[in-house]
């Protein structure tokens, strides 16, 4: 097949010309053995412990972005999704939904990047399927990823456990991955160290929750919505009031820049490598270091507290010393017009 | 921003803050015109660090919220011909017209695209060229100059696909109108840092004169909105209102004179209509004559039918400051940031969406004590 080509109906069709796809592509990148027997479902072996399953749907655009692209979006996120429950991730499937007339380099590159990074993540593509639907019928390509994870009995993460006097931490920068993209769409190139924060979270929370997993009480990624979005479902889903400090929030120089040219608040975009974690208050301390010294973790910050139980408001002290609440995202973001 | 640092400095805002807590002897009731400024002033917390007896209300210059139903259902009728791409504004597809909005517009098949300037517009308009695409024109003086500034690069380039619907709206006819409302009882203003750095503080003196207010040109960090406050209630002590232009880094007495010349050369004043508000004379910006191949009510035979205000809906006495969100029946209930009714709860500058994402007032007022009785 010529790098020149592009997608068609055909490909998606079951016969030759899906088959030349998924020998001359798919199983190109993607290695692991029980894919490659094409049998219709793999079948996972034993694991002891409770059974981790998330799935996540990927339909980014633009498709290629600063610091990575869809391919290793739909790896890392749902990863991210086991890693928040304290799962340890062991399968990923891949579903492709693909517009007609696609260009077959750029899925060349989509799959190499899935391929990479379930490779370094350590977790196989043991499943796929694709499809091929009529021009128009969607946006260049969709992706879909499922992952089974297994989780220990030694601990119990969930959004409703935030207790009052917890310390929250946030593993990283916010807003790299939703400013990334926003000004992707808007065609600003901001250049400097702006990049999506795209990265897999499973080994740092497994290096956490490794001694001692019962003093981290709430994992969770801030995607979509952000950081002030996602702190909303875990003082409402653990009914308590959570503090937050201006002053204490990493965020890059470059990403604050961009947020006021573009009219957006960095708390409420998304971010795809970073996790908030929610520990016993005399151990926040060790987790920060901990978390620090990993690779994913090094601009880690305790950023507030959990307050007295609640009707799970999220208040902020602003850098001036004024406090304001922050509410769950409405709709979308939008750019202000001034 | 690192040169916005020091703005936002407790160093620099709490001395300020004492100052003013000093100063003030009496209740005091101060509008912010802007609504970068209302944004600002819930963002930083700015009300939770003030007294109770300095009330900050928040006034007409939300450009998204005072552009009336006829002018949305005009971009929705635009956008749902078959050849025409609607560029525009984001926070302008939520708002509603008299039914849908550009949103919904866009959910029903119709071309909408977000973009960031007007040039944006025109670029989208170079590259389709079998497409009509329309930038629905609306904002302050702030914004004109640039969209003035696309016509003539339209016309430079030849393009012909390019149009807009003017609903441009000028500041001071509006605050003029405001003011000499009886029942508004404002105190003094804080006049805008944006829209002042192009028509210049001096642009404020005759109402100023004419209603013996105090008026204090600010920008948008905690620290120049802290200093215009004070600036203010040291005026109404004084009884010696003025004009303190409090943002001499971005404003001049003049304003930008190349701003204002591109402005006159494309566009011309006229009576325009504000939700909330009513039409106020010459407070509109509509295309001269000779720029008229871009009007896109004109080449698209779109007509501009009178606007209905949502029943119950009281942005009007929001915007004049005689009431706060929270005292609108729909407040919270039949209005909200998700779906909203009113002007004011559609962008997220309006007073309402502001009040209602920071403030923790979350049901209006009314609707309490009607449950209660």
């Amino acid at each position: 097949m010529k790098a020149d080509s592009i997608i068609s109906l055909d490909h998606g069709s079951g016969g030759l010309a899906s088959q030349n796809l998924i020998s001359g592509l798919f199983l190109k990148y993607l290695t692991c053995p029980q894919l490659r027997d094409l049998e219709d479902c793999a079948i996972l072996g034993e694991y002891a412990g409770r059974i981790a399953f998330s799935t996540d749907s990927y339909v980014v655009d633009p498709l290629f972005f600063p610091g990575g692209n869809i391919g290793e979006l739909a790896v890392h996120g749902t990863i991210n999704d086991l890693a928040m429950r304290g799962a340890r991730p062991i399968a990923l499937s891949l579903a492709l939904i693909i517009e007609e007339g696609f260009s077959f380099a750029n899925l060349e590159r989509i799959i190499a990047s899935v391929g990479r990074s379930s490779e370094e993540a350590g977790v196989a593509i043991v499943t796929g399927d694709t499809k091929v639907v009529p021009r128009g019928k969607a946006d260049g390509l969709f992706i879909n990823t499922t992952g089974i994870g297994i989780a220990s009995h030694r601990h119990d993460i969930s959004g409703k456990k935030a207790m009052p006097g917890d310390a929250v931490i946030i593993s990283g920068t916010l807003a790299d991955h939703g400013i990334t993209i926003m000004s992707s769409q808007a065609g600003i190139a901001i250049g400097g160290d702006i990049a999506s924060d795209t990265q897999p979270l499973h080994r740092l929370i497994a290096a956490l929750l490794e001694d001692d997993p019962a003093r981290v009480h709430v994992l969770r990624d801030p995607t979509r919505g952000g950081l002030a979005t996602t702190l909303c479902e875990i003082a409402q889903a653990s009914r308590v009031n959570i503090a937050i400090e201006e002053d204490r929030l990493p965020i890059r120089l470059a990403v604050n820049a961009a947020c006021e040219l573009i009219g957006l608040d960095p708390l409420y975009l998304a971010n795809e490598g970073k996790c908030i974690i929610i520990c016993d208050q005399d151990e926040a301390e060790e987790v920060l270091q901990l978390v620090r010294r990993m690779p994913e973790g090094r601009d880690a910050a305790l950023i507030g507290w959990v307050q007295e139980k609640g009707e799970g408001r999220v208040s902020l002290t602003t850098r001036i010393g004024g406090s304001r609440l922050l509410e769950p995202l409405t709709g979308q973001p939008l750019p202000r017009i001034c | 921003m690192r040169c916005a640092d020091e703005f936002r400095s407790r160093e620099i805002t709490t001395p300020l803050v004492e100052e003013i807590v000093r100063s003030l002897k009496r209740p005091v009731r101060i509008m912010e015109v802007c609504g970068t400024h209302t944004m600002s002033i819930f963002r930083h917390g700015i009300r939770s660090l003030l007294p109770d007896s300095l009330t900050l209300l928040s006034g007409p210059g939300c450009p998204v919220c005072v552009t009336p139903a006829s002018h949305i259902d005009a971009f929705i009728k635009a956008a749902n011909l078959p050849q025409v791409t609607i560029a525009t504004f984001g926070d302008l597809i939520r708002v509603p017209g008299s039914k849908g909005s550009l949103a919904a517009a866009r959910a029903g098949g119709a071309r909408v695209e977000i973009v960031y300037s007007p040039m944006d517009a025109l670029t989208l308009a170079a590259q389709e060229p079998g497409r009509i695409v329309l930038f629905p024109a609306i904002g302050f003086e702030t914004t004109a100059p640039t969209i003035a500034a696309t016509i003539l690069q339209a016309e430079r380039s030849g393009i012909t696909n390019f149009m807009i619907i003017a609903a441009c709206k000028t500041m001071p006819q509006a605050l003029e109108a405001l003011m000499a409302d009886p029942e508004l009882q404002v105190d003094a203003l804080l006049c805008p840092g944006h829209v002042s750095a192009i028509i210049g503080a001096d642009a404020y003196r005759p109402l100023a004169e004419r209603f013996h207010l105090g008026c204090a040109v600010a920008g948008f960090e905690p620290a120049d909105i802290l200093a215009g406050l004070l600036s203010l209630i040291r005026q109404i002590n004084n009884d010696a209102p003025r004009i303190d232009n409090c943002y001499t880094r971005a404003v001049t007495a003049q304003g930008n004179i190349k701003a204002q010349a591109l402005l006159n050369e494309v566009f011309e004043s006229a009576d325009s209509e504000w939700r909330g508000l009513g039409t106020i004379p010459g407070s509109g910006l509509v295309l001269r004559e000779k720029y008229r191949r871009f009007d896109g009510l004109h080449q698209l035979e779109i007509p501009l039918l009178p606007s209905k205000e949502p029943k119950g809906c009281r942005c009007g006495d929001i915007l004049k400051g005689r009431l706060l969100p929270p005292d609108c029946p729909l407040y919270g209930t039949a209005c909200t940031p998700l779906q909203p009714i009113g002007p004011c709860m559609v962008s997220n500058e309006g007073t309402c969406a502001a009040y209602y994402r920071y403030s923790g007032q979350k049901e209006s007022r009314r609707q309490t004590q009607v449950e209660r009785s």
